[in-house]
């Protein structure tokens, strides 16, 4: 049970109406306006409201349910094309940025090296770090033995990113635990000798400025940069290459950490997207969806395979029917693998054709020779009995232990081919149990293939407690957390009577008079992801590159695709809440305001008008008596000004708009007036619903 | 009731392990009863999530089914041929701990370790997600709890409670801390503030005027623990007795956990997590010291010892609970893994544990004798063990509440802690 706190009226059953249903207070035309922007986006932007009421709230609906109406945002565009991963198929990514694997296979000659130089240069580095490990016998793969999986620790990832962006430190962030310093980056005369730079530009390099460095750096031809980057000191390339253009920066990441660039540029996109896409709501479809369908990407071979999954699988059926969806997701290589559906077969005995032919004659899975006392077959449930709990019946939808061994069976034999090379979804017979199967009475007959499967996803798709489940699902996401009955019923019903249109359950539910309740305004908590995104679109934040946005996404508790848990993350406002979680989002909050978020610039000259104005801009509406009260009574507190810039102490006179700070001149990253109403606001509890 | 159980400490645990051979903080906490205003009793609850595997884990060694049900995942027994770093570490001739939990086993030796096997929820869903909440909430088979166990554990006080009396770490604030009583997620407690301070005043003035009530609730309690913790955020934490916790989220809030309970600030219940023990694939790798579980457990059994270590004689106060939301099949599936299953092994640890011993009723392992033919029948309600923590250490008696809708009561409690 989640308090609603403020806002919670509670509505008059009206005398006319006593006859029929007791209706529930409205919205007013206003409130409906910011409510559509605050359910259905990621936030308002300056100048949305008044784009919605220009449109009218009904035409805006509409739009946004036809997202391919909508022209994409170009900047969004023009961000989103330098990741290039993003447009790639998981096996072209890993021949461009390979495994460790595949860095295996060709420092062993097993594979061919990358054709384009640069893509052969960060390989050949890879390469190169690789055999110095074996050398030192450190590396357990010198044994020819897989690597553990990375630990299912956000932490490890957070570490990660922060020494990724070691060389510019946000100062108003979090630092995540155990965080180094980064070394020294000091340019000494040996190193600049070893540079293959022309005398002098070796001259240039190292009695310039980061400037001129960054300069000279950045004119270089192609093949010459890849080297110079390559023989600088990895401090160094960092710091240089934090100054530089993204262009560079991915250069240099690329020639860092390879294997990191396929969910640098996943997090990015997702960031960007949300932040900068005209199609808000597909852009909050697909986060919904992919959680709904949620899959781990640190899980081995996921990590080459989300890519593919959210925009082949996830995105283009958001608005589609659910069946499609779900087959989908089933078939995909991503699900596959997370839930381990692939390596599942049916017990020795089951399989009708070819008895003996087991997976030792398949192409080997790629975790190295299993010895042949381990090469067993046998079913695994794991994803059965998601399917059913998580992904359509809902885990009070009426299903058995029994059930879950039943789908488990109908799906043996549903893998992938060569997973860790990027192969796609396959049906192998010599896997599947053929004996007759039952699923929730109904009789799957033996002798059957791949439409085993098939037929149980019909089943479920079809399934009255899928309707209910999905359509609960997505009400305690768009409506409120604890979602009236009534609403989840109408748009159980219209699921049913579509064949799971999810365009047509949109429909319903914002038709419904239960989505434009009073109460419900301003109602939901934020999730860390919905706070972040919201805060930057309602400062116009331009953003460079959200890597610290990504970063910061640990330590609220909602790593970007690092769900390890099949649930996904919890819907529910309520449970985002805590004071860890409150005071990162205060931090973040004074940061973004200030221009402080590495890769995130605030124009501070939109905070000039008078503080109620700043506060409106941010929020749409007053902010509430108490936030109000206790901003202006902040403004007369000395401001803390991040070092070295002492703060002025003049001592302010108090009324409204007039602080201490007023006659410090506006600077981009200079703590103002206006950069400090904009914090507080972002920072309040007004701010922290939507 | 501190002071005879000291005394009964001092005659007891030192004369068993003998005066020399007595780790030196148990000899001081023999004479520390003059300061025990200062000290308060510490639950630490912690909740292996995703279903750790029980058997393997706490390997029943003595009864070959195990081995016959796990003919490529089984740890095998103390053999010529196998290394010792990959062969069972026997507790008992029946039992024994999985080969990476080896840190774990000199406070079994010290007897300040108690392991209870067969113990789980009698709920029988498989559900990840439900289980664990069950687990939490206190109440399974009821998905109607508001509230969790660990917030109904605590003991009604007079004046104004420590804002840090029951405190998890992480960035969530997990279920079994979610009720009435104020509770703080710390994610980390050097970085546990508003940066800047002036915007911190008008912050705390924002929530604590605020009209929202969840929000000027986890405000207000956020803003008093800010406070408090100030204090201790100044000199860098530097754990006691070169105690090394592993790297990594679980060895963190450990240590975190430690430097509070030291700080004496009121902690009286906290709470850590440590994911990934859902093992449905490769579970175990070439041998039993290497793998995804191997792995899991080196983090797990490293971090639980280095918290130890790094207490010292304060562990006299401590009991440490861990839990997990069930076990998993006792027969190994298709992919050297194991799927969803029941009953399960709780650790018990601390200064007050009577340890040394596993605890329980073991149902054994042939077919019959499993839980719907496939998993570790369960005999040990998880509230019996949970319940002799809050009842036995915490003090808190009243179990009905803590546990509503359970049975059980200190009838059914394990005696694993000293009284």
């Amino acid at each position: 049970m989640i308090a609603t706190g403020f806002a919670a009226k509670k509505p008059k059953p009206a005398a006319a109406a006593a006859l029929t249903a007791p209706r529930i207070p409205l919205m007013t035309d206003e409130q409906r306006a910011i409510h559509a922007l605050n359910r259905l986006t990621f936030g308002p932007r300056p100048g949305d409201l008044e784009q919605v009421k220009q449109m009218g709230v009904a035409r805006w609906l509409e739009q946004q349910l036809q997202p391919s109406s909508i022209p994409e945002n170009p900047t969004l565009l023009s961000k989103l094309e330098p990741l290039d991963t993003l447009q790639m198929s998981t096996a072209a990514m890993l021949e461009k940025y390979p495994s460790q694997q595949m860095v295996k296979a060709m420092a062993e000659g097993r594979l061919p090296l990358p054709q384009d130089p640069r893509t052969r240069a960060a390989v050949q580095t890879s390469i190169a770090r690789y055999e110095k490990r074996l050398a030192s016998g450190a590396d357990a793969q010198a044994n020819g033995v897989q690597p553990p999986p990375p630990p299912p620790n956000p932490q490890a990832q957070q570490q990660t990113q922060q020494q990724m962006q070691a060389g510019q430190p946000g100062r108003g962030v979090p630092a995540g635990r155990g965080v180094q310093p980064p070394p020294a980056a000091r340019i000494t005369p040996e190193m600049v000798n070893a540079l293959p730079l022309e005398p002098d530009q070796r001259e240039a390099f190292l009695n310039g400025t980061q400037e001129s460095r960054l300069a000279l750096v950045e004119s270089l031809p192609d093949e010459k940069l890849v080297d110079v980057l390559e023989a600088l000191p990895q401090p160094v390339r960092q710091r240089l290459s934090s100054a530089g253009s993204a262009t560079l920066r991915r250069r240099v990441e690329i020639l860092n950490t390879p294997q990191q660039v396929v969910n640098r540029d996943l997090s990015e996109g997702k960031l960007l997207r949300a932040i900068y896409s005209n199609r808000q709501l597909e852009e909050v479809l697909t986060d919904f969806w992919y959680n709904h369908f949620n899959v781990y990407l640190d899980k081995g071979a996921d990590r080459y395979m989300v890519t593919a999954y959210e925009r082949d699988v996830i995105r283009p059926h958001v608005l589609g029917k659910f069946k499609d969806l779900l087959l989908a997701t089933a078939q995909s290589p991503a699900m596959l693998f997370y839930l381990d559906n692939w390596e599942s077969a049916g017990d020795p005995g089951t399989l009708g054709m070819m008895p003996g032919l087991g997976r030792g004659m398949l192409p080997g899975p790629g975790r190295g020779p299993v010895p042949p006392n381990q090469r067993r077959q046998g079913l695994n449930e794991n994803y059965g009995r998601e399917l059913m709990e998580l992904h359509t019946l809902g885990v009070d939808g009426g299903y058995t232990q029994q059930d879950v061994t039943e789908v488990a069976k109908c799906f043996t034999g549903w893998t992938i081919r060569q997973p860790q090379q990027g192969g796609g979804f396959f049906f192998n017979p010599r896997l599947h149990d053929r004996s007759e199967k039952h699923v929730l009475g109904v009789t799957i007959p033996a002798g059957g293939g791949i439409e085993d499967g098939l037929k149980v996803i019909d089943l479920l798709a079809k399934h009255p407690a899928t309707a209910k489940f999905i359509a609960k699902s997505i009400a305690i996401r768009f409506v409120s957390d604890e979602p009236p009955e009534d609403l989840v019923a109408k748009m159980a019903a219209t699921f049913t009577k579509t064949d799971g249109d999810l365009r047509e359950v949109m429909r319903t539910m914002l038709g419904a008079d239960e989505f434009w309740a009073a109460s419900n305004f301003r109602a939901k908590l934020k999730s860390p992801l919905e706070m972040v995104v919201s805060a930057v679109r309602a400062v116009n934040g331009d953003v460079d590159s959200a890597t610290q946005m990504a970063g910061l996404m640990n330590t609220l508790g909602q790593p970007l695709y690092r769900k390890v848990e099949p649930t996904g993350y919890t819907n529910r406002g309520g449970d985002w809440m805590n004071s860890a979680s409150l005071l990162a989002r205060m931090n973040f909050a004074t940061a973004l305001a200030r221009g402080q978020i590495a890769g995130v610039k605030v124009d501070s000259a939109q905070f000039d008008g008078d503080v109620p104005q700043i506060e409106k801009n941010i929020l749409l509406t007053e902010a509430s008596a108490a936030s109000q009260g206790a901003i202006m009574a902040g403004l007369d507190q000395p401001i803390d000004q991040p070092a070295p810039a002492p703060i002025p102490s003049q001592q302010g006179s108090g009324g409204r708009g007039r602080g201490p700070l007023q006659q410090l001149q506006l600077q981009r990253g200079a703590v103002t007036k206006g950069t400090v109403v904009a914090g507080l606001t972002l920072g309040s509890p007004d701010f922290q619903r939507r | 009731m501190p002071f005879s159980r000291r005394i009964f400490l001092r005659g007891s645990a030192i004369a068993m392990v003998g005066a020399g051979a007595a780790p030196l903080w148990l000899q001081r906490a023999a004479f520390a009863q003059n300061t025990a205003g200062q000290r308060r009793k510490v639950l630490v609850a912690i909740f292996q999530r995703g279903a750790a595997d029980g058997l393997n884990i706490v390997v029943p060694h003595g009864e070959q089914r195990y081995y016959d049900l796990r003919p490529t995942i089984s740890v095998p027994r103390p053999a010529a041929g196998v290394a010792k770093e990959d062969s069972v570490i026997d507790l008992d001739g029946m039992f024994g701990l999985h080969p990476s939990l080896v840190p774990l086993k000199p406070l079994w030796d010290r007897q300040q370790l108690a392991i209870v096997h067969a113990a789980g929820s009698p709920d029988p869903t498989r559900s990840h997600f439900d289980a664990q909440d069950y687990m939490e909430s206190g109440t399974p088979g009821f998905k109607a709890t508001n509230d969790g166990w660990l917030n109904r554990a605590l003991l009604p006080v007079q004046g104004k409670p420590s804002p840090v009396r029951a405190v998890s770490l992480g960035p969530t604030l997990p279920r079994a801390m979610r009720g009435a009583n104020d509770s703080v997620a710390v994610e980390n407690l050097n970085s546990f503030n508003v940066r800047d301070a002036a915007a911190a005043k008008a912050l705390e003035a924002m929530y604590m005027g605020s009209g929202d009530a969840v929000l000027n609730g986890t405000g207000r309690a956020t803003f008093e623990a800010v406070a408090l913790l100030q204090s201790i955020q100044k000199t860098p934490y530097q754990p006691a007795a070169g105690a090394q916790y592993p790297a990594g989220r679980f060895g963190d809030s450990l240590r975190q956990i430690a430097q509070l309970i030291k700080a004496d600030v009121g902690v009286e219940v906290a709470f850590a997590d440590l994911g990934g023990w859902d093992h449905h694939a490769q579970e175990v790798g070439p041998k039993a010291s290497v793998g995804q579980l191997a792995n899991r457990l080196t983090e797990f059994g490293g971090s639980l010892a280095a918290f130890y270590q790094d207490l010292g004689d304060r562990m006299e106060d401590v009991v440490v609970v861990t839990m997990s939301e069930f076990g998993r099949t006792a027969k190994e599936n298709g992919d050297r893994g194991t799927d969803h299953g029941h009953a399960n092994a709780m650790f018990v640890l601390g200064g007050p544990v009577q340890g040394g011993k596993v605890y329980g009723q073991w149902p054994g392992l042939a077919p019959e004798q499993l839980y719907e033919n496939r998993d570790l029948a369960l005999t040990t309600d998880f509230r019996d063990v949970l319940g002799e923590a809050v009842f036995s250490h915490l003090g808190n008696q009243q179990i009905a509440k803590v546990f509503p809708k359970y049975a059980g009561g200190p009838d059914k409690f394990k005696g694993f802690l000293k009284t």
